[in-house]
């Protein structure tokens, strides 16, 4: 019982960090159409720059400066790149934020080289902040916990209840109406990439040091995000909290669980072969959760477009 | 270093044929190994032990068979089978007649499959394959070739040497083996559950699990389930980013037994790991630094810390090869007959540079070595990893370890 | 955009006529006469490469430029057609195959492999089918290790090709005849493949993906029709399985993989998706780039990166669009106007890149040699990095180069429009 409680803890963590990149992504994606695969690269710099900060500023500096500087590039993307690309139409768009993904993480490996580097979560956050039985809750997780919240309120707050934020929801369905408005939709376009890029800096700064910080790190989150606002449905900002959500939890109770495919093959009814490893089906016979923990988010994509294309919110087709 | 990667575009696609080995002044060896990519600070440190162990122990006092120098030319294989096949056959077109490899068992295998048929097809210009650091024991069993001969002690060398450390450790009543889902980490577990049962059948093996290789982003929910299953120690094949993540997520999730790895030291894993790894980090290995066998290992470690003040001396086995080579090449006379060089390396019983003896078994070319445990740590380190001032300090030795080790190895010999 | 002019004088011809047989004829000469040119094994064995990577880009490209579907998942079809392959090697009814007909069997499993998934990713196209191709790619690359009895796990499965029934005497002992055996089939799946784009399937394809609604208007199920394209495409990223299989003799967990499937993105969109010949430029540039460049220098992916982004930025039509570019103005006989203009805008260009990716070197080599050895060597010219001179060397290529290119460009402008205007037009 009290693993159960821990394990929704940790799955939240997860699941939260997973919305703050995915928030960003699918509002770049429902107003601008661009699947943009550079997002998690974007993550990765928010680590780098937090950690190059961190060695003169401290973490907190950091975690206040870097996502800024994300989000200058971002937009520096959006203004110089893609607007250019988009003239051609969306699969060149999204494959130069493809080859952009490539470029950073080259750049980043010209700039801090190949290895880890020591990015650390900062001391008053260090240690345990309280214990379910004998499991320590690090103090850094709740920590994110609360920040992420208060990232999704604030997020939620500027988009429903701000001038700029119906100008933004206005934008998403009828640019053109908006632009005939007088709007700048341009700067709009803008400002939302820069935005967007500036919360997936947030989350590559808070989980750097935790996730640990090098240059594979982009392509090892990789395309989770955007299995992740599929999921949720486009441009949906809850549906993409939810979908986090779902697939942290998944992940997390499906690695803690040793469920093996033994036994739900003996309570079909099947008869283990023996010996296993010897049988043409050992593979199947010997399969776990944990094995197969991470792929789980992508199977659910598959079943879900296959069967509900708008996602779980979505209002259109994918 | 970039003058001797250089030379290898002239071959790729010259029109000229390359003169052959016979030709040339130099005994080349090909090191290739990843030097781009994710792997690359690995494979440029590796190729950096290579180039000043050539330069070191056997230029430096008048190479081989009279004068002809050791030259190590870089190839890049970007850690694929496919970029490797074809890198050996650019190294081969050169005339280049010694392969090193060591990272990543995949890329292994598909070297000393390809290296077999080669030399099958090819008796003209036949090519060794010196192993110095990939363990899957298959590579000196089902797999093994005349031609391929490893430097390192394998996966279940190490496991027997680390067992027979635990074996007498009474506090360790419950053990967790967790590993990445491949070759080697199934290697890993299936010689600690077989070691395990035969020394120490009262150990409980509480978990013995395998995660996706370089997929997990977060260890946690492993973590959890080791600190419930309340085990006293944790094996672990991993290396890499799945080793540092794995490690710091046990140790920061409450778990305070000792954590026996493979590969958590140096290119980088020492310094992430730092005060957070200091009491829990074990690991097998070979070729102690701390302490250091004599003043000649010393000055080594030192002149290469001069040259390198970022690498490590971290594959110390690499020494070995290249002194056993030279050594090889030496008593057989010859530097282009491969066979005869094959035939002196085979049994050849040689002083480490580290300290202990090292004889290369002929039924299957595998190493047998002395086999230390260490801890990481900051205390007693002469030579620390990574500048870090954390390093790895011998805890116990196993001398000459599973020298009677039974091998399915059935070697047909040229 | 799609239209070669040398086409649409074939079906004017009414089939099979010289000009449209011509660069067949001549890729053929040329395919036969490579390995007396470039002798080496090493070249050779590069020579495969391409010629693995063309048909696998080709079949691509039936997807991405043919069929408007954007796939990140590809690398699949290949490599399971490839495992086939590697398992048939090893049964011992491969003593009794022709080693030439293995990548047929490679084919038909990929073919059978895309059926499958088609069924259901064809549904839509755009992003759905290009998120369903993802989360098949994923699940099938972790799949490879899992399933050892099938994917051999990390390690791979690997075969011996020599096994195989002599074909005419031939035992494909040495690369050269390996050379010949995947030459061939190059060439009959590039002729295959350019065949199907010209059939009415082929046309459906090109008209679904411009415009899905008014196909369906016309009466063709616009899924039929993609469907179709998939399964061919499957088909012959299959047959570059079996030839993969067949060169390199083992296949492993990395010819499933993302980074593969990205990869051949890259390979045909810097080539070309508008030009049927495109994807084969892209694949031996790229192969080029991966075998040579890297040998050169360690930070060859960065050059990749930079190159691939400024493609997609500055010529969406690939390299091979920007070939097509010129047929007009050489039509036209006014391709003159532009030799003067390019000399003085591209050389400084090019210097300008000597520049950047000289002051790049040389900032990698001062971080990362070892202490002592500043001696480098760069475009043939050995020199100290502690020096000052190269730097500003470099530095006043890369900024005269730019300045000089930026000067000239307008009048390279001006002499293209002129150039792509038939004399008498109003300019």
């Amino acid at each position: 019982m009290d693993l159960i409680l821990v394990n929704l803890i940790d799955g939240l963590v997860t699941g939260l960090l997973l919305f703050m990149l995915s928030a960003g992504l699918t509002l770049i994606f429902s107003m601008m159409g661009v699947l943009n695969f550079a997002h998690a690269s974007f993550y990765m710099l928010g680590a780098y720059f937090a950690y190059q900060i961190s060695i003169y500023l401290g973490f907190w500096m950091g975690l206040l400066v870097a996502p800024p500087l994300v989000g200058i590039v971002g937009a520096a993307v959006e203004r110089y790149g893609l607007r250019r690309v988009h003239q051609y139409g969306h699969v060149p768009e999204l494959i130069f934020t493809f080859g952009l993904a490539l470029l950073i993480e080259e750049l980043v490996k010209f700039i801090w080289g190949n290895d880890q580097i020591a990015y650390r979560i900062p001391e008053i956050l260090e240690g345990a902040a309280f214990s379910i039985s004998s499991y320590d809750i690090p103090a850094y997780k709740v920590f994110m916990i609360f920040l992420s919240l208060g990232i999704f309120a604030g997020l939620l707050f500027v988009l429903t209840r701000t001038r700029v934020g119906m100008i933004i929801q206005a934008a998403l369905s009828y640019p053109r109406t908006v632009e005939a408005l007088g709007h700048n939709v341009p700067l709009v376009f803008m400002g939302v990439f820069g935005v967007g890029t500036a919360l997936a800096g947030v989350a590559g700064v808070i989980a750097g040091p935790v996730l640990s910080t090098f240059p594979g790190m982009a392509f090892v989150l990789g395309s989770i995000v955007f299995v992740t606002i599929v999921i949720g449905g486009l441009g949906s900002l809850g549906g993409a909290l939810v979908a986090a959500l779902i697939i942290g939890w998944m992940t997390t109770f499906a690695k803690a669980y040793n469920i093996r495919m033994e036994d739900i093959l003996t309570s079909l009814g099947f008869t283990k072969p023996e010996p296993v490893w010897d049988s043409a089906w050992a593979d199947l016979w010997t399969l776990t959760s944990p094995q197969i923990a991470d792929i789980l988010p992508y199977l659910l994509m598959i079943l879900i477009l296959v069967f509900r294309p708008h996602g779980l919110f979505g209002k259109r087709d994918v | 270093m970039r003058t001797i990667v250089k030379r290898g575009t002239v071959a790729a696609l010259s029109l000229a044929v390359m003169a052959s080995a016979a030709f040339a002044e130099n005994v080349k060896i090909a090191f290739i190994d990843p030097l781009s990519g994710p792997f690359a600070s690995t494979g440029i440190n590796g190729l950096h032990q290579y180039e000043f162990a050539a330069e070191a122990l056997v230029n430096a006092n008048g190479g081989v068979l009279g004068g002809q120098k050791f030259e190590i030319m870089g190839f890049d294989n970007k850690i694929s089978p496919k970029e490797s096949l074809i890198q050996l056959q650019v190294a081969i077109d050169q005339g280049i007649r010694y392969v090193a490899q060591g990272n990543s068992s995949g890329v292994a295998n598909a070297l000393t499959e390809a290296i077999d048929k080669h030399n099958r097809r090819n008796p003209d210009n036949r090519v060794l394959f010196l192993n110095y650091s990939a363990v899957d024991p298959a590579l000196t069993n089902d797999k093994c070739n005349f031609w391929h001969f490893r430097f390192d002690a394998n996966a279940d060398i190490k496991m027997d040497a680390l067992t027979d450390v635990m074996a007498v450790d009474d506090s360790i009543k419950k053990v967790y083996i967790i590993g990445q889902d491949y070759s080697f980490g199934k290697a890993v577990a299936s010689a600690a559950v077989s070691f395990l049962e035969a020394k120490r059948p009262d150990i409980e093996i509480v978990g013995n699990e395998l995660h996706p290789i370089g997929k997990v982003k977060d260890f946690t929910p492993y973590a959890r389930k080791i600190v419930a299953s309340g085990a006293d120690a944790v094996i672990t094949g991993n290396w890499g980013s799945d080793m540092l993540n794995l490690g710091r997520s046990i140790i920061e999730n409450g778990f305070e037994g000792p954590i026996y790895t493979y590969y958590a030291a140096a290119d980088g894993i020492t310094a992430a790991f730092g005060e957070t790894g200091k009491g829990s980090l074990r690991l097998v290995s070979e070729g102690p630094l701390n302490p250091i066998a004599s003043d000649r290992a010393a000055e080594y470690v030192k002149a290469f810390k001069a040259k390198y003040p970022d690498g490590n001396v971290s594959q110390a086995r690499i020494t070995n090869v290249i002194e056993m080579l030279a050594r090889a090449i030496n008593d057989a006379g010859t530097a282009t007959d491969v066979v005869a060089v094959a035939k002196a390396l085979e049994g050849m019983e040689h002083d480490s540079l580290w300290g202990g003896k090292i004889l290369m078994r002929p039924q299957d070319h595998q190493a047998i070595q002395d086999v230390h445990i260490f801890a990481h740590t900051n205390e007693a380190v002469q030579f620390d990893y990574d500048n870090s001032g954390y390093g790895m300090v011998v805890e116990s030795s196993v001398v000459m370890a599973s020298a009677d080790a039974p091998t399915t190895c059935n070697m047909t010999r040229p | 955009m799609m239209q070669n002019p040398d086409n649409t004088q074939g079906r004017m011809d009414g089939g099979i006529s010289m000009r449209t047989a011509m660069p067949w004829i001549l890729a053929a000469l040329l395919l036969l006469v490579m390995p007396f040119v470039f002798q080496s094994n090493s070249a050779i064995t590069i020579m495969n490469q391409m010629g693995i990577t063309i048909v696998f880009a080709l079949s691509y490209n039936m997807l991405l430029g043919q069929a408007g579907m954007l796939s990140f998942g590809h690398a699949v079809y290949m490599g399971v057609g490839g495992f086939v392959c590697v398992h048939v090697m090893n049964w011992g009814i491969f003593g009794s195959i022709p080693l030439p007909a293995l990548p047929l069997v490679g084919g038909i499993f990929g073919m059978l492999l895309a059926c499958v998934v088609g069924y259901f990713s064809t549904r839509k196209a755009g992003t759905v089918f290009a998120m369903i191709s993802l989360g098949v790619g994923e699940l099938i690359a972790a799949c490879s290790v899992i399933i050892v009895v099938f994917f051999g796990g990390e390690e791979g499965v690997s075969g011996d090709r020599t096994y195989g029934l002599p074909f005419f005497g031939v035992e494909f002992l040495n690369q050269v005849e390996v050379y010949y055996l995947t030459a061939g089939w190059l060439l009959i799946s590039a002729m295959l493949m350019y065949l199907f784009s010209r059939t009415p399937i082929g046309r459906m394809a090109n008209a679904v993906r411009d415009n899905p609604e008014r196909a369906e208007f016309l009466g063709y199920s616009s899924r039929w029709v993609r469907y179709n394209s998939f399964v061919a495409a499957g088909f012959f990223a299959g047959i570059a399985g079996g030839l993969f299989a067949i060169n390199y003799e083992i296949l492993t967990e990395e010819n499933l993989n993302l980074t593969t499937s990205g990869s051949i993105l890259l390979v045909t969109f810097l080539g070309g998706v508008g030009v049927f010949f495109g994807p084969v430029v892209g694949a031996i540039v790229f192969t080029l780039l991966q075998t040579v460049l890297s040998l050169e220098t360690e930070i060859w992916s960065l050059y990749v990166g930079a190159l691939f982004v400024a493609t997609v930025m500055f010529f969406p039509s690939g390299l091979a669009g920007v070939m097509q570019m010129h047929v007009v103005p050489i039509k036209l006989g006014k391709w003159r106007l532009l030799v003067m203009p390019y000399v003085t805008t591209l050389v400084p260009a090019i210097f300008c890149i000597i520049g950047v990716s000289g002051l790049i070197e040389v900032l990698f080599h001062a971080r990362h040699a070892a202490i002592g050895e500043t001696e480098m060597t760069l475009f043939w010219v050995t020199f100290q990095h502690t020096a000052i001179l190269p730097w500003v060397v470099f530095a006043l290529l890369a900024l005269s180069g730019f300045w000089l290119a930026r000067r000239n460009a307008p009048s390279l402008l001006d002499a293209w429009h002129r150039a792509n205007t038939p004399d008498g037009a109003d300019t």
